[in-house]
């Protein structure tokens, strides 16, 4: 347990970004080791024995995901998400921008693996510079005859091609991507049918974060069995952590799943900042359900230990809060969040987030009601698991974990007006 | 129907990544979002001139480019200065006193937030997490990103530019 890097193995050479670089660390031997040694299927099963899981969030496994792909002669896509929007995440950056070539040729294997001949790298709009390297990088790759047409000699072609977001959080949901990347809105799509067999020009179409295909030429290359040594028993592999708040060393950390919460949070990332104490933490992401300062002791990060505590591992996206957050204002920015980036297609999502919003600023101005807070737990009795697509969801851990952990701080706002804290 | 498409609307080197941009997918909406990206670089805006180009381009009803382009927080449909000023305020920014920044910021151009200076120069908006977390608060002026931001170092910045 604890930090190892493979995936950030690259990140802090000197041009790292380079295809020499990247070369000079056996990079792309893996690409070739597929093309030349393995069939599409026998990566398909190292990945399924591996046990590596979406690291996008969802945690859903990814062999299982490539299973799904029909074995028929239509075309089939590979689409790179790189819309990392979660709040608090910005652990995909580092890859795109530092180690572009590892996501290059995780995309070319896992393309391989599925049968795709092309491939998309959606990447949020904002993330420009880190298009300009991913372009770059493509280009790179294609001239030296590494992905385009024959592939390393193979006779397989692998077209990659980067394409840039324009700001709409709900377009990292894999349907709403599609639909993104077919220059629509980005509204969910109503599944089924999944994209494994309708997806993006209603072909089968595999989404997959870009941790997760940045892992897979470390599985290609060592085995299956060997990644899925890594780990606990259901959670294997490593997982890159993006921890910011109030610690001394925020950033980005590559960590064995399985590692205690602690460690990360006090050994790593240095502990909380002088004078302060811890008060919660948001786990993975802002859509994950936060924790209490005494609910991590103990806790393993991990899929399965996250659960347990009342939390997800989503994206790693550890958000830290001393004694200085008011969590109602925390709360109440969260929500005024997902009002924003709801699309308003589907009831539920669109005008509970907006009632959320217009409640939470009530109390935030000093004039909410006690019955408040059972009728923000109404609402959200009615949007869970009542909306197309997970940003319903997604929009009530934060609110339903912080008014049941930190109910008396919600209740000293509607009584007096003001924050105890002085947020 | 003919559709006739006045390339005079772009500069050549716009309309070079436009072509090539409108060659690189199986399906040409598929370019639309880029597209849109390409012709705001130059223009700084969409206006409706420029939706209506771009509905030429992909033989689409104006209003279908418009429905699209009105979806994404990023394409500017109004006017904006020649600085778009993005401060992020989402949650690991606000814990970092995100909010102090903007103030600084409001106070020193002299605008609130959604306005612009009355030379133009200068767009203020704030806007949701740009994946900086580590190094906030932090923000975007058009498309580059400043992080670790002090109202002394937005000071720097801001002068910086001409």
């Amino acid at each position: 347990m604890g930090e190892m890097k493979l995936l950030l193995a690259n990140v802090d050479k000197p041009d790292s970004e380079k295809l020499e670089t990247f070369r000079a660390a056996g990079g792309y031997e893996r690409l070739r080791k597929a093309l030349f040694e393995m069939k599409p299927e026998e990566i398909v099963e190292e990945v399924k024995k591996s046990g590596l899981r979406g690291r996008g969030g969802a945690g859903f496994p990814t062999g299982i995901k490539w299973g799904f792909i029909p074995k028929t002669d239509e075309p089939k896509y590979l689409v790179c998400n790189a819309d990392e929007g979660e709040p608090g995440t910005f652990k995909d950056r580092v890859i795109i921008e530092k180690d572009p070539h590892l996501l290059l040729e995780g995309i070319a294997i896992s393309a391989y693996a599925i049968g795709a001949h092309e491939a998309f790298i959606y990447i949020r709009g904002e993330y420009e510079y880190g298009a300009q390297v991913l372009e770059k990088a493509v280009e790179e790759a294609e001239a030296a005859g590494i992905i385009g047409k024959n592939a390393l000699g193979s006779g397989y072609d692998i077209k990659i091609t980067v394409h840039r977001g324009a700001g709409a959080y709900v377009c990292g949901e894999e349907t709403a991507l599609l639909n993104s990347l077919e220059g629509r809105r980005g509204h969910p799509r109503i599944r089924p049918p999944f994209p494994a067999s309708k997806g993006l020009y209603q072909h089968p179409t595999i989404i997959n974060n870009v941790e997760t295909l940045a892992s897979v030429p470390f599985i290609v290359d060592k085995g299956g069995d060997w990644y899925a040594s890594l780990g606990t028993e259901k959670s294997k592999g490593t997982k890159l952590f993006s921890i910011s708040g109030h610690v001394k060393k925020p950033g980005v950390y590559e960590l064995v799943l399985g590692t205690p919460f602690e460690e990360l949070l006090y050994d790593i990332a240095g502990g909380i900042r002088e004078g302060h104490k811890l008060k919660a933490v948001i786990p993975g992401g802002s859509s994950t359900p936060m924790l209490r300062a005494e609910e991590i002791a103990g806790v393993l990060l991990d899929y399965e230990s996250l659960q347990a505590a009342g939390s997800m591992l989503g994206s790693g996206a550890v958000i830290v809060m001393d004694d200085s957050t008011c969590i109602v204002k925390a709360v109440y920015r969260m929500a005024k969040f997902y009002e924003h980036e709801s699309c308003g297609q589907c009831t539920p999502c669109r005008e509970g987030t907006r009632w959320i919003v217009q409640i939470l600023t009530r109390i935030m101005k000093g004039q909410g009601r006690m019955e408040d807070l059972d009728v923000l737990l109404d609402i959200s009795e009615i949007m869970g698991g009542n909306c197309l697509c997970p940003l319903g969801d997604a929009a009530l851990g934060p609110l339903v974990s912080g008014i049941k952990k930190f109910r008396d701080e919600f209740e000293y706002h509607i009584k007096h007006g003001t924050c105890p804290v002085g947020g | 129907m003919r559709v006739v498409i006045d390339r005079s609307f772009v500069s050549d080197k716009t309309w070079e990544r436009i072509e090539k941009v409108m060659s690189r997918y199986p399906e040409k909406r598929s370019a639309l979002l880029q597209v849109l990206h390409i012709v705001q670089d130059e223009k700084g805006s969409l206006d409706f001139e420029a939706i209506k180009f771009i509905a030429k381009l992909f033989r689409l009803p104006p209003a279908e480019v418009y429905s699209v382009a009105s979806f994404y927080t990023m394409y500017n449909l109004k006017p904006v200065g020649k600085y778009l000023i993005q401060v992020c305020t989402n949650i690991s920014c606000l814990i970092n006193e995100a909010e102090k920044i903007v103030e600084h910021i409001e106070k020193k151009l002299g605008i609130k937030v959604g306005e612009t200076t009355p030379d133009g120069k200068f767009t203020l908006i704030t806007v949701e997490c740009l994946g900086s977390c580590g190094k906030a608060p932090a923000m975007m002026i058009n498309k580059d990103y400043y992080e670790n931001l002090t109202p002394e170092k937005v000071d720097q910045i801001l002068d910086s530019l001409s």
